[in-house]
């Protein structure tokens, strides 16, 4: 059974493989609105009544929050709307500079873990999704199966060997502990998707070029990857933003404030200011939103694919 | 296809070898174990070693600075007898068996509500979506931490109908509340699950039900549900796997320490405490293993439990 990411609408089951049409929804234009009776449309007018409703009370705290770190300090407690008096900018220069560093080093620290576990993922990622997807050898049901079981192994497990493991080749306050995994595959969830989308490309690519005398890393590079660039996207994209919003990590490893990725600078952020600053607090914290909320704008469209496909966070 | 029914339908085949394995010159182990070099040793040297190390440590009494010493069962007596750790069980359980089922609700519920043709489908979907990104991030659990202190919108808004909200996170009482909440509020990657879901349900089901004066609630129990059973099985696992790990959110809210007094001490936040604040290694490798053992149980019982009520029509 082959699921392609760019033609199914995925997290499937079994209508894929049943050799049965999997669509026999009605496209949707042809439900016209001449169509609609009264009721049809009081029911749809009910339905976006609630949507509005629930989607408005989703988003109103970040909203809030975007306004809040825009007012006077004081007015954090007191002011539940969003109106806008004055755009006050002085919670963001401030915050910018209440840590030991300017926040835009942190930022930096981040970039440069979430570059570094990018390439790793998209590498060892793809390479053994390569080996599961098209070769035939010893263990491989053995070796997937194991696989597909680390994704679902907690972390907690091996935190603490591993923390000894990197603490003694005297890694803690480097950035390796949280991209040297990645360059090994480690996020096996990845390599799942990826293997699923390999299945749904067509296997006469791979054996033209083999009777043109390709071997496997030339048909890797020059047929497979090419055609994986929409899995190797969300792959990106979810690493993305997980690296980013990594915490647990950047905790237990990066301990020395020039090492600080976003996020425990936050941490520190919080527990070194008083209540009295939450201005400034809330205005960093949308600076290290808007990297996300950036790759979500414009990576949606992968995201809802790989998130559908194979079921994740 | 998911992870989950991948790895069932691999222990049903298994010793069924298939007609590409039984060629004869298939196979090319050197090629294969080249491009799987990164994953082998990452498996060993990252995942599997570690694992027997922390089984190890489990036994051991060990601080990082002077060597283990084995102590044998030591560590898991000590853990029947530790207050603050039966504690941090029940946070965490009370976490997973309200919060999960109760953000799969909510998913379901917005899944069904935009399934049917609505216009500005995709204005919802990322509308309900971006939660569930933004949710694991330290600044979310911050502003979660204003929304649901004292002073804070919650109480701002309550205020405006003239009631006195308590200190939602500063008591024992509603702090987790909260912190269920946040979880609650991160449905949109399971709806989106749903959504998908929902799409592979032919319509000529219902159409043959309408014919047959089926009603809609009708239609929803025999139809939708036991056809989405797969999917929700599939949201039920990932997210109880998940949810037992769950640390970031209650260690900002509370400080980093689980209060007010551990009503939000995770089981995962005690671990991190013993480990990494008083460096009883030992310990925390042995509540590591516990928390392993308690995941894969559930994760037992609830495919046990899949054969009586998840639906597979092939």
């Amino acid at each position: 059974m082959t699921t392609n990411l760019e033609t199914l609408p995925a997290a499937d089951k079994k209508s894929a493989g049943a050799g049965k049409p999997t669509n026999h929804r009605k496209p949707r234009e042809s439900r016209g609105t001449l169509a609609f009776s009264r009721a049809q449309r009081t029911k749809s007018l009910v339905k976006h009544a609630i949507l509005i409703l629930a989607g408005g009370l989703m988003i109103y705290p970040l909203l809030w929050m975007v306004v809040s770190s825009l007012r006077p300090n004081e007015l954090i407690f007191r002011e539940p709307g969003l109106w806008l008096e004055s755009l006050e900018m002085s919670n963001y220069t401030s915050g910018w500079s209440a840590l030991t560093h300017p926040f835009g080093h942190y930022m930096i620290n981040s970039a440069v873990v979430v570059i570094g576990s990018i390439l790793g993922n998209l590498i060892s990622c793809s390479m053994a999704a390569y080996a599961f997807a098209r070769l035939q050898f010893t263990g491989k049901k053995l070796f997937f199966g194991i696989m597909l079981l680390t994704i679902m192994l907690p972390f907690h497990v091996i935190i603490v060997p591993q923390y000894i493991l990197f603490s003694q080749i005297g890694w803690v306050n480097t950035f390796w502990p949280l991209i040297v995994p990645k360059l090994l595959a480690t996020d096996a969830f990845f390599v799942f998707l990826m293997v699923q989308f390999i299945r749904g490309i067509p296997k006469e690519l791979d054996e033209a070029a083999r009777i043109d005398g390709a071997g496997h890393p030339r048909i890797f590079l020059r047929v497979i990857l090419p055609l994986m660039v929409p899995a190797l996207a969300t792959t990106t994209i979810f690493t993305f933003i997980w690296t980013w919003n990594d915490f647990f990590g950047a905790l237990i490893y990066l301990t020395d404030p020039d090492m600080f990725t976003v996020p425990v600078a936050l941490r520190a952020f919080v527990d070194s200011q008083s209540a009295t600053s939450w201005g400034s607090l809330f205005a960093m914290s949308i600076v290290s939103l808007l990297p996300v909320f950036l790759v979500f704008l414009f990576g949606q469209r992968f995201l809802i694919k790989g998130i559908a496909t194979t079921g994740i966070k | 296809m998911s992870a989950i029914s991948e790895l069932s339908s691999l222990s049903r085949k298994k010793g069924k070898a298939t007609a590409e394995e039984k060629k004869a010159n298939g196979r090319d182990n050197k090629a294969a174990y080249i491009f799987l070099l990164p994953w082998l040793v990452g498996l060993v040297a990252i995942t599997i070693g570690p694992m027997l190390m922390s089984l190890y440590l489990s036994f051991t009494d060990y601080n990082l600075l002077q060597p283990p010493e084995w102590t044998g069962a030591d560590n898991f007596i000590r853990m029947l007898s530790d207050a603050r750790l039966h504690n941090s069980l029940r946070v965490t359980f009370t976490y997973v068996f309200i919060g999960v089922p109760l953000q799969l609700a909510v998913a379901l519920l917005i899944a069904l509500v935009l399934d049917k043709g609505l216009r500005g489908l995709p204005f919802y979907r990322s509308v309900f979506y971006l939660p569930s990104l933004l949710g694991g991030s330290v600044a979310v659990a911050i502003l979660w931490k204003q929304i649901f202190g004292t002073t804070g919108l919650v109480n701002q808004v309550l205020a405006m109908f003239g009631i006195q909200g308590p200190g939602w996170i500063s008591d024992p009482g509603t702090a987790l509340g909260s912190i269920i909440l946040l979880h609650v509020w991160t449905f949109g990657a399971p709806m989106i699950i749903f959504l998908a879901g929902l799409r592979q349900i032919p319509t000529m089901y219902y159409e043959a039900a309408k014919v047959d004066g089926a009603t809609t609630i009708q239609q929803f129990w025999r139809i939708t549900m036991p056809m989405l059973s797969p999917i929700i099985f599939f949201n039920l696992v990932l997210q109880i796997i998940g949810s037992f790990q769950s640390f970031t959110q209650a260690f900002i809210v509370s400080g980093g320490n689980g209060g007010p007094s551990d009503s939000t001490m995770f089981f995962t936040l005690y671990l991190y405490q013993k480990g990494f604040g008083q460096f009883d290694m030992g310990y925390a490798s042995a509540m590591a293993w516990v928390l392993l053992l308690i995941i894969g149980v559930f994760t037992a019982i609830n495919f046990i439990a899949s054969k009586y009520w998840v639906f597979y029509d092939d």
